[in-house]
């Protein structure tokens, strides 16, 4: 334990032996520019886990909710949260079903021209 | 203490708990500051003082809206918990960003809460915890069954040749392998999850990230935490890493972290019973 690296988390583990098996870009996408922890990991917990007493400042739950789906916010147009890894709001059940109504749209769109192109190419060998 | 100062707490141990002020020397808090112990009725609070300037309640709001500042907080954060976790006492790290006055109103806190926290600190004493989650590797080995008229080669796409009946043939084929897959990876991280359990003295699921990270990294069908005694760490890695090893078997990946300060455990003692054993929904 070194506590006088900032960027070094000694006691995080993140995909070291473990979990690197398959070769599939863990470290590309998540924990950029850290001594192997998952800032998506840590924020999990500092910001959304452990105890919650009110300090004198008040920060209260509802900031930091509303903190959540502003971050959300920010990744949807900064790459730099991307990269962080910073997505896990992500899976709000609000949101993840937006998310999915958003792939069957698309595929629906693909469909709808599909059709368009059968019913012109049916037109034209009449 | 002047008023230009305020007092940000990272974390509540028991006073033997506390690690030595030799221990606190070197550590630097979220303001880059040195951190110190506030004791009262047998508990310790660890802050750091920092500058109001930065973090009165309008400098919080503004501060943890901006991504940078959030991503050097919350490691330096962990950090300090890190630290004093490491010494093996138990810890019960705080949310970000609890400030204070001044160790009157830290005081007044470790007062009204102490038969929590105490509790709390019992109930967690000797334990960390342990993260794991799963994700799909995606389909190496579950070529799409197109079982239509098209050639074998690449995936379906309304190309001429293609009929649109076979078509949706070919685009059902294709979903079944899917959702065949998908079902595959989620029964192998229910095995996880079970076979992790059994080390654990309760679990914690967390929802499974999604999103554009979700590309490389591949859909994430488990997200879960774990106390687990210290002294059934080893046993407790040894699994997780044998569960790794046989994972790719099943179309997914393994990812230890750990250990940390039992986060996601903590906040009980805020809102009541801990369930063990909790089902993946």
């Amino acid at each position: 334990m070194n506590p006088g690296h900032p960027e070094h988390t000694a006691l995080t583990r993140t995909g070291s032996g473990i979990g690197t098996r398959t070769g599939a870009g863990m470290s590309a996408g998540l924990g950029a520019g850290s001594g192997g922890a998952d800032l998506a990991d840590i924020l999990e917990r500092v910001l959304d886990k452990g105890v919650v007493i009110a300090g004198d400042i008040r920060v209260n739950l509802l900031d930091i909710e509303l903190l959540t789906i502003k971050l959300r916010l920010v990744v949807a147009s900064v790459d730099k949260a991307k990269e962080m890894g910073i997505d896990w709001w992500e899976s709000d059940p609000a949101l993840s079903s937006g998310a999915r109504r958003g792939e069957l749209g698309a595929e629906n769109a693909r469909l709808r021209a599909r059709v368009a192109e059968l019913e012109q190419r049916q037109e034209e060998t009449r | 203490m002047n008023h230009e100062e305020l007092l940000y707490a990272y974390a509540v141990t028991r006073d033997d708990g506390t690690p030595g002020a030799g221990d606190l020397e070197t550590l630097t808090g979220v303001a880059g500051e040195s951190v110190r112990p506030v004791r009262h009725l047998g508990l310790t609070t660890l802050v750091g003082q920092v500058p109001a300037a930065g973090f009165d309640e309008a400098a919080l709001r503004a501060s943890l809206e901006d991504v940078a500042w959030l991503e050097k907080a919350a490691r330096a954060h962990q950090r300090v918990i890190d630290a004093v976790s490491a010494g093996g006492a138990c810890v019960l790290p705080l949310r970000l960003a609890t400030v204070y006055r001044d160790e009157t109103g830290v005081r007044r806190m470790l007062a009204d809460r102490h038969a929590q926290l105490g509790a709390a600190l019992d109930r967690l004493d000797g334990c960390v915890e342990w993260g794991v989650k799963v994700h799909a590797v995606g389909s190496a080995g579950q070529a799409p069954a197109a079982t239509g008229s098209s050639s074998g080669a690449g995936p379906p796409a309304p190309r001429a040749a293609m009929s649109g009946r076979d078509y949706l043939r070919s685009r059902a084929a294709a979903r079944h392998a899917d959702e065949e897959g998908a079902r595959r990876e989620d029964e192998a991280a229910r095995g996880i999850h079970a076979a992790l359990t059994a080390l654990a003295e309760q679990t914690r699921i967390y929802p499974p990230r999604q999103g554009s990270l979700a590309g490389p990294s591949g859909r994430n069908v488990l997200n879960a935490a774990y106390l687990v005694r210290r002294e059934s760490g080893g046993r407790f890695t040894s699994a997780a890493a044998g569960l790794a090893g046989l994972a790719p078997e099943d179309g997914v990946r393994l990812e230890l972290t750990g250990p940390w300060a039992p986060y996601s455990f903590a906040g009980q003692a805020t809102t009541g019973q801990p369930t063990a054993g909790e089902e993946i929904p």
